[in-house]
């Protein structure tokens, strides 16, 4: 597999490490338990499109959110990760 | 006739007879040339059996030309370098191979285990289920071992393979698999149009079946335009042909899987050189012309050694000058297999009969029947006379009913062709079927990936040559490249008519998978008890399950499912296709990454210092790490341990402490970032102070721990455990990219820019004052306990200066840049001498942490939290950190979790062992009452006894209480006390004075 890191071009897959899904976003402070907790646990087993964290640790260091889907491996666009999964506060 | 060659023709054929080549098979002296295989070798030398087959030990010769052969199968090499299941058909010959057969004892002509044959019928699909199902003790003891002693396919070396592998990376624009006509044409397009080609070829001589089959391209022989296609390719600057390399599987991304075998056609590698090399190939396109591989006719005795197909017959004939076979008859149902009769009587050998499962057969063939005096039989061969010595006597059902029989002492045998569609299905694509040639083609192929020539069903030499040109130029166009490619090579496209016919009604043994001796009763069989399903037929019967993969038995065995199941072929469909195409050493796999180099190594900055000192070494992940440090006389390595801890107490030493992970955060919100990643507060931690900090993970448990300073207001500098260092590393990374963007901070690894050493013990200062420069104060008021900046050393280094203790001592760390990492292990040793200076290992500073009651990797354990650790107090509740939400679940603060306490011994000279369970006294052991476990143990020199720290339910109110400690993997059951976890100085005085 390889990824067209959007800072260092196309890399094999060995530079980067995979973390998981990017879709869920870090509570506010203020958030309860069972807010956290989905956070923290819940995550959909998506056959098909799915946009996942990828680390370019090999490379540039960056954190990448990476639309791939997992029926054909086909990564249809990677992008830095920056801020996607930071709380909206007062969304 | 040459040199004993009894089989071998007097000229022709692509070998070098000016190099005659010794080899040795079973023990018997043979000679062949330079450009044989070892089977074109024994069979010039007149040798028919080379194998027994794996159930019924039958007698086996060789079937094929090529590396989809199942019976040929040898142990070749001897010693270390013996390799089991070598394809003869594929092993080239050099001088003073050496070559056993398999399966077989005491010998191959007379193998006891034929008698196999006479209990056939326990060995029918499915028999391992139904056969040893019971008793069920029998299994293990009697029948698994009989079986693989009695079935086994070849011996492995049994000792480590002394060759050396190498793995390598290649890139281009058009890779071509396969030096036939089409990947010719296509490899030729592709580079004349500019692209970068790689053509991977198995063979060792480039031009697939032109190299048997002759033919005439652009009006000259075949042999001759190869030669002049390979000159003109190696004009061409980008176009780099791979022999000996096997395309075996396609990855994501258009990465490609390659065996090349360097050096397996000598008798070991040149001084330097590697076995094998496993490529991985990134190619932006892919042209297969992987050719396709005949296939069988199932009928009985179709086993016997000299039955062989026909493509293969006339390459051992042409190609190698060695004839399989002095009188030939051809058993066919297709227009192909006829080539073999052409090239035979070519070759001055004598043809017995041709028998043709066609209604008809072309004027050209009956006048080259009547010529060559031979007659042409329209039915089937329903049965084989003949053994180990080969073909005798050939029994044919005529069309119509009546019997023939035909005498011979060989058997070309061709039932059509099947595309090698395996690169192209491996992304979990089906082939389809093709009712023309009766045969599964690609259905479509991973991206970027277009077959051409035979392997897309296409078995005209014109149709290969303008496929494949066709394809080369549209992938160089697709991948950028837009020169001029020429037009594409014309040649002639050889009739191809076939009827179907795939298995032969008869008496006797029919093969269907010879590796596996599956045979079209035992599919019948599995039909009739319900195993319907391809993949169900593949795995109750191991249909296609050896190392050939079913490459010639496949779709005939799925052929006789569809008949007996009464579907067609395409409803019946094929397995999925898995790589690798053909088997790959897992030395390849493994390439230098074995033995010492199995993974990278880090050394400290001390290390080549340390290694003077006699250290003994211990690998903390890809560490080298001082371990203790031996001095003549003592007796084992508690001995130094403990002369190391008491010289630190009593007077000073130090330790390589640089394998810490350290990052430097800077920026305006570092302090408000390291709130949000540890659990306690450093946004008020003063300019010039360290402070102890543990981070958790989300879901509340903790991560790591290490102290981190203030070096300036927008600076800090954070250490983290050895084995944590990278991870953290990335956590914090993600903390700073996707979590928290709006913080003004960034990371810097900087683990390997420091030095760092620990240096403990009541004469720390002393030292130190020898090597930091006098103007800098080291008094308790100039640099009090936590105090951490940058000093001066003597000769004007500059150096990070740390109060910080692990020891419980007064201690420092101090961090110079890493070249300088030697010299200071030096220099402490040089100026420490007045104070008795002792370098420590990392026992002595783990015996320490232990008399201190600090926690480290054991107690880290990934099911711990920060009140387990009794470390609860420093969770802030002022401010929100990663993991604050989670670390406050019911269970993760329930009042009975297992929280760490100090345990010691009742029996004052008893030796502990972490993991030993923690049991209330007077209970019998079991999982109802295990209370927790021993985590970490030391023979304390201060105590004058064994020590540990320990995760107990209750364990902080319990102290004081003697429980049972339960150790049933060492036997060992004994009492001890929880009691306070710090051991050593437990107000801490002697760290602040
Ligand atoms: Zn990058």
């Amino acid at each position: 597999m390889r990824i067209v890191c959007p800072f260092c071009g196309e890399r094999e897959l060995g530079e980067f490490t995979y973390l998981g899904d990017a879709k869920p976003v870090r509570p506010a402070a203020g958030a309860s338990e069972d807010e956290v907790f989905d956070y923290v646990y819940l995550r959909d087993n998506v056959a098909g499109e799915t946009s996942e964290y990828w680390y370019h640790g090999g490379g540039c260091r960056t954190w990448l959110k990476i639309a791939r889907n997992t029926l054909t491996h086909e990564i249809s666009s990677v992008e830095p990760a920056a801020g996607a999964g930071a709380a909206k506060v007062g969304a | 006739m040459a040199g004993g060659q009894t089989n071998r023709l007097d000229s022709g054929g692509l070998i070098d007879r000016s190099a005659p080549l010794n080899f040795r098979f079973d023990g018997k002296t043979f000679s062949g040339f330079q450009g044989d295989t070892l089977a074109s070798a024994l069979i010039a030398n007149g040798v028919k059996l080379v194998g027994r087959s794996f159930k019924y030990h039958r007698p086996r010769g060789i079937l094929t030309a090529g590396s989809e052969e199942p019976n040929a199968l040898v142990e070749l090499r001897t010693g270390a370098r013996r390799e089991p299941n070598t394809k003869a058909t594929t092993a080239e010959l050099y001088e003073g191979l050496e070559a056993a057969s398999q399966n077989r004892w005491p010998s191959l002509r007379h193998d006891v285990m034929s008698v196999n044959q006479l209990f056939a019928p326990i060995f029918v699909a499915g028999f391992y289920y139904k056969t040893f199902m019971w008793p069920a003790k029998f299994w293990e003891a009697v029948y698994e071992p009989a079986i693989r002693r009695a079935a086994g396919l070849g011996r492995a070396a049994g000792v480590a393979d002394p060759d050396h592998y190498d793995k390598a990376w290649a890139h281009c624009d058009v890779l071509v698999a396969g030096s036939g006509p089409a990947g010719l044409a296509a490899a030729l397009a592709a580079g004349r149009s500019g692209a970068r080609v790689i053509l991977c070829e198995e063979d060792f001589s480039p031009g697939g079946r032109l190299l048997s089959d002759g033919g005439t391209i652009e009006g000259l022989p075949a042999a001759e335009w190869l030669s002049r296609t390979l000159a003109e390719l190696a004009t061409l600057p980008d176009v780099r042909i791979m022999t000996r390399t096997t395309l075996f599987g396609v990855y994501d991304g258009g990465t490609y899987g390659a065996i090349e075998r360097v050096n397996d056609h000598l008798p070991s590698p040149p001084e330097h050189q590697v076995r094998q090399r496993l490529w991985r190939i990134v190619a932006r396109r892919c042209v297969v012309a992987a050719g396709a591989i005949e296939r069988p006719i199932v009928f009985a005795g179709n086993d016997t050694p000299s039955v062989m197909m026909a493509s293969a017959m006339r390459t051992y004939v042409a190609r190698y000058a060695a004839t399989p076979a002095k009188r030939i008859a051809l058993f066919t149902n297709n227009e192909d297999g006829w080539r073999t009769v052409e090239i035979a009587l070519g070759a001055g050998l004598q043809i017995a009969a041709v028998i043709d499962a066609r209604p008809d057969v072309s004027p050209a063939h009956r006048s080259l029947a009547s010529k060559g005096g031979f007659p042409v039989l329209h039915g089937s061969v329903s049965g084989v006379d003949g053994g180990k010595d080969g073909v005798k006597k050939i029994a044919v059902s005529l069309t119509g009913g009546a019997r023939a029989e035909v005498e011979a002492d060989g058997l070309a045998v061709s039932g059509g062709w099947n595309p090698a569609v395996g690169l192209t299905s491996y992304h979990r694509g089906r082939p389809k079927w093709l009712d023309d040639i009766a045969a599964f083609v690609p259905d479509g192929a991973p991206p970027g990936m277009v077959a051409v020539g035979a392997a897309n069903g296409a078995f005209g030499l014109g149709a290969c040559l303008a496929q494949g040109f066709a394809a080369g130029s549209a992938a160089a166009h697709d991948a950028g490249h837009s020169g001029k490619a020429g037009t594409a090579p014309v040649a002639d496209d050889e009739a191809f008519s076939l009827t179907p016919l795939w298995h032969v009604a008869g008496k006797g043994k029919a093969f269907v998978d010879y590796q596996h001796d599956v045979t079209a009763s035992d599919i019948e069989l599995a039909q009739r008890e319900g195993f319907e399903s391809v993949e169900h037929l593949k795995r109750y019967t191991t249909l296609g399950m050896a190392t050939d993969q079913g490459k010639t038995s496949n779709v005939a065995g799925l052929a006789i499912m569809a008949a007996v199941s009464g579907r067609s072929i395409p409803e019946t469909g094929t397995t999925i296709y898995r790589p690798p195409y053909v088997p790959v050493a897992i030395g390849a796999f493994a390439g230098h990454h074995r033995d010492e180099t199995f993974h990278a190594t880090r050394l400290t900055p001390s290390h080549h210092w340390a290694a003077e000192q006699g250290a003994v070494f211990v690998d903390t992940g890809l560490w080298k790490r001082a371990q203790w440090y031996p001095r003549a006389g003592e007796k084992d390595w508690l001995e130094s341990v403990t002369r190391e801890v008491s010289a630190v107490r009593g007077g000073v030493g130090f330790c390589d402490v640089s394998t810490l992970g350290k990052i430097d955060v800077h920026g305006a919100d570092a302090g408000a970032f390291l709130d949000r990643v540890y659990i306690n507060t450093f946004s008020n931690l003063a300019v010039g102070k360290a402070r102890y900090g543990l981070m958790l993970r989300e879901d509340g448990m903790v991560y790591d721990d290490g102290t981190t300073s203030r070096l300036a207001e927008d600076h800090y500098f954070l250490t983290t455990t050895t084995a944590k260092a990278g991870l953290v590393m990335q956590h914090l990374e993600f903390c700073r990219q996707v979590l928290f963007p709006e913080l003004d901070v960034q990371l810097t690894s900087v683990s390997d820019q420091w030095a760092q050493f620990s240096i403990a013990g009541p004469k720390t200062r002393d030292l130190l004052k020898e090597i930091v420069d006098p103007a800098e104060d080291l008094s308790n008021e100039g640099f009090p306990f936590m105090g951490a900046r940058e000093v001066r050393l003597r000769g004007g280094i500059k150096a990070r200066l740390f109060r910080i203790s692990f020891s419980g001592e007064m201690a420092f760390e101090i961090s110079v840049p890493a070249r300088f990492g030697d010299a200071m292990a030096r220099n402490l040793m040089l100026a420490g001498a007045p104070f008795g200076v002792t370098p420590y290992g990392t026992e002595a500073l783990g015996v320490m942490r232990v008399e201190k009651g600090h926690i480290a990797g054991p107690e880290l354990s990934g099911t711990t939290t920060a009140a387990d650790l009794g470390l609860g107090k420093m969770m802030s509740t002022k401010k929100d950190f990663i993991g604050r939400v989670m670390a406050g679940r019911e269970a993760l603060v329930a009042p009975d979790r297992q929280v760490v306490v100090g345990i010691k011994p009742v029996d004052k000279a008893r030796r502990l062992r972490s993991g030993a369970h923690i049991i209330p006294k007077g209970q019998t052991p079991g999982p109802g009452n295990d209370q927790g476990y021993v985590t970490s143990v030391c023979f304390s020199p201060t105590s004058d006894q064994w020590i540990g720290l320990g995760l107990v339910e209750r364990g902080r109110e319990r102290m004081g209480e003697i429980v049972h400690a339960h150790d049933p993997l060492r036997g060992e059951d004994y009492d001890v006390e929880l009691c306070n976890p710090v051991f050593y100085d437990p107000d801490g005085g002697r760290q602040r004075g």
